[in-house]
């Protein structure tokens, strides 16, 4: 070895320690999008909002002025709904009675955690059922050649079907298939979201799988199913966390939705805002604030979500990126 | 061009084929059949069996199937086992009020959509934008029925400017030709029955059109801001064209494409907003009758139903991906 070997060899020793530095102190794509969105006052209000309405969620409930299925307006005889007497904001109730005289506050407090365990179920369904068909499409057509693409193809079918019925009517006769309840109504709502993780999960994976990367492991001989699991199912997951945080904010609707057809809660011991707002229909006449606060409530959680997913979106997209 | 509208058609087969296996048994899974539904929970063990018999659901479900894939071809529905009504009437009936429902939402959503996205991304960082963004999101989260009720109970019950319900006032003895009530005053002639009609029309066309509008000005916004920045643009600007001609030529016609995409994919989630629309309006459409239908488990309305609209998203879904060679001569349809 010459001279110039050395220090060529030392060179690229320093070179491959300097990347390697660099590496550690570089951010990973989650952490510069994390530093993004710290910067986006969209993001900011949403996070804003949603930490305020889980918060209520969680410890909202144990603090709240009445029980949200106590009838203390007709035991007290200040509520007659059959008269149309439902009285309205006072000190003592602060958002007043509902047309079985409970307390309305108390109602949109406790409402609060029902509204947040449907969005969270039932996008965990679609979550769940959409990313596994599909990473079994996307993989398949991704790394699994002829036969994989068969399978592809199968899959991508089924979805077009379910994408091709109009959502609501799915879950519609989800809902008549087992009966109203709220649990009914996250699994409808859950199912809705399935083709919609689905195409974004396996579209996301095809486009990593084209990449040099792939090609490297494959060429090192690494199995397929720990390309597919270890390297391009890892990088395709970000559009689909993104798309999670939205669809959260559109399974409240499509739940508050549901209740409104009937499909909901039966009994309205458990109040949630979309049972609540469907029941305010016959009294909007008399008292329409009763639908307001659940509409205002669902709105505005809506809103915390989508901001907060939209932001996302353009944190990790990186041809957004300025 | 020809050949790509063949091989998307003859792909339409096997996914109605598989849509109607799958529905035809998903909704014989159905807890409650049509009996049911007819003789509510009194019927007796004999009664619910002669019906049962008499619409033919006593037999193996692959018979049952294969009458109705005979019927199928024959363009036939069957009956309606809630309205004891051939389907193919009740569609004719209904379905021209939810086309003039969801017509009326896109060319409000259209027709306000591009023009507002196109000025959000123009005056970009100014008033109008930040006002066309927020409030495309609002439109998003708000639930549709809500925003009907708010509609209704603002413009109808107490300015009392719109009608409150309905398809057309009852008293204006409309003449019906092909029951597109817009469409029928317009070839009679009678100018009061088609206004009427319109009129109708506007606060459940506002109310449906909120979602598809919001989702049309943010997309077009942001690909005009991407159009914006190219060196095309700015070539042709610095060429001296007048701003309309860029705006028409340049802009606006590459930043069309990705907004084609959204409406066609659209197309299915008015459906979804039309049923709660026409709830609130009593807007004698298709939506609130197959919504009702699922309750009544009325097996042919819901199969037909469904398989039309398969069919319709389909068919949408060719024409936007055949208009985007109209939009851009670059694309080339395979």
């Amino acid at each position: 070895m010459t001279i110039t070997g050395g220090k060529k060899r030392e060179k690229l020793d320093r070179l491959a320690e300097l990347s390697v530095r660099d590496d550690e102190r570089g951010a990973s794509l989650w952490q510069e999008a994390f530093r993004q969105l710290r910067r986006n006052p969209a993001a900011i209000i949403g996070a804003v909002i949603l930490t305020i309405f889980v918060l209520v969620a969680v410890i909202g409930p144990f603090l709240v002025p009445y029980g949200p299925t106590d009838t203390i307006g007709i035991r007290e005889g200040v509520v007659k709904s059959g008269q149309g007497i439902i009285p309205g904001i006072s000190g003592e109730h602060w958002l007043g009675y509902d047309h079985q005289g409970r307390d309305v506050f108390s109602r949109m407090i406790v409402g609060a955690r029902q509204t947040l365990l449907v969005g969270v179920v039932a996008t965990m369904i679609g979550l769940a059922i959409g990313t596994l068909i599909g990473g079994i499409a996307g993989a398949a057509a991704g790394l699994g050649g002829r036969w994989g693409r068969w399978v592809d193809s199968a899959l991508m079918r089924f979805i077009d079907m379910l994408l091709a019925m109009p959502s609501l009517l799915l879950a519609v006769s989800i809902a008549a298939l087992l009966g109203a309840s709220l649990t009914t109504v996250m699994i409808a709502v859950g199912m809705v979201s399935v083709p919609v993780f689905a195409r974004l999960l396996r579209g996301s994976m095809i486009a990593q799988s084209g990449s040099d990367y792939v090609t490297a492991a494959v060429s090192l001989g690494v199995s397929k199913r720990k390309i597919a699991l270890g390297h391009v199912l890892p990088n395709s997951l970000a559009p689909v966390i993104v798309q999670a945080t939205l669809t959260l904010a559109t399974a409240i609707i499509e739940a508050a939705a549901l209740s409104f057809l009937g499909l909901g809660n039966p009994d309205s011991a458990t109040p949630e805002w979309g049972v609540m707002l469907a029941d305010a229909q016959s009294y909007l006449g008399i008292r329409p604030g009763l639908a307001i606060y659940p509409a205002l409530g669902i709105i505005i959680t809506a809103l915390g979500f989508t901001l907060l997913g939209e932001a996302m979106r353009e944190a990790l997209d990186p041809k957004l990126r300025k | 061009m020809f050949r790509f509208i063949v091989r998307r058609l003859l792909q339409l087969i096997p996914t109605l084929l598989g849509l109607s296996i799958l529905l035809f048994i998903w909704l014989r899974r159905l807890p409650g059949g049509p009996e049911t539904a007819i003789l509510g929970e009194r019927g007796t063990p004999e009664s619910r069996a002669a019906i049962r018999r008499n619409l033919g659901l006593d037999e193996p479900i692959l018979i049952q199937y294969g009458r109705f894939m005979k019927r199928m071809l024959r363009l036939d529905l069957g009956v309606s086992t809630s309205t004891r009504r051939e389907v193919t009437t009740e569609f004719l009936q209904r379905f021209p009020g939810t086309v003039e429902l969801t017509v009326t939402a896109l060319i409000i959503a259209i027709g306000v959509g591009i023009p507002l996205g196109y000025l959000a991304a123009r005056k970009r960082g100014r008033f109008l934008d930040h006002a066309s963004v927020g409030g495309s999101l609002i439109g998003i989260c708000i639930p549709v029925f809500f925003l009907a009720y708010v509609l209704k109970a603002i413009f109808a019950e107490n300015l009392n400017w719109f009608p409150s319900s309905g398809r057309q006032d009852p008293t204006i003895g409309a003449t019906r030709v092909t029951n597109f009530f817009v469409l029928d005053g317009l070839l009679t002639r009678e100018w009061d029955a088609a206004f009427d009609a319109i009129w109708h029309l506007v606060l459940p066309g506002i109310a449906l059109a909120s979602i598809p509008l919001a989702i049309i000005v943010r997309i077009t916004r942001a690909s005009v801001l991407e159009v914006l920045g190219e060196d095309y643009v700015r070539t042709a600007e610095s060429k001296g064209l007048t701003e309309a001609v860029v705006r028409r030529r340049h802009v606006l016609r590459n930043a069309l494409l990705p907004v084609a995409t959204s409406i066609g994919l659209l197309a299915g989630s008015l459906l979804s907003g039309a049923v709660l629309t026409e709830t609130v309006f009593a807007f004698n459409g298709i939506g609130a009758f197959v919504a009702e239908s699922i309750s009544n488990r009325d097996y042919p309305v819901l199969m037909g139903f469904i398989m039309i609209i398969a069919l319709v998203y389909v068919l949408v879904n060719l024409l936007v991906d055949l208009s985007y060679s109209f939009i851009d001569p670059r694309v080339r349809v395979r």
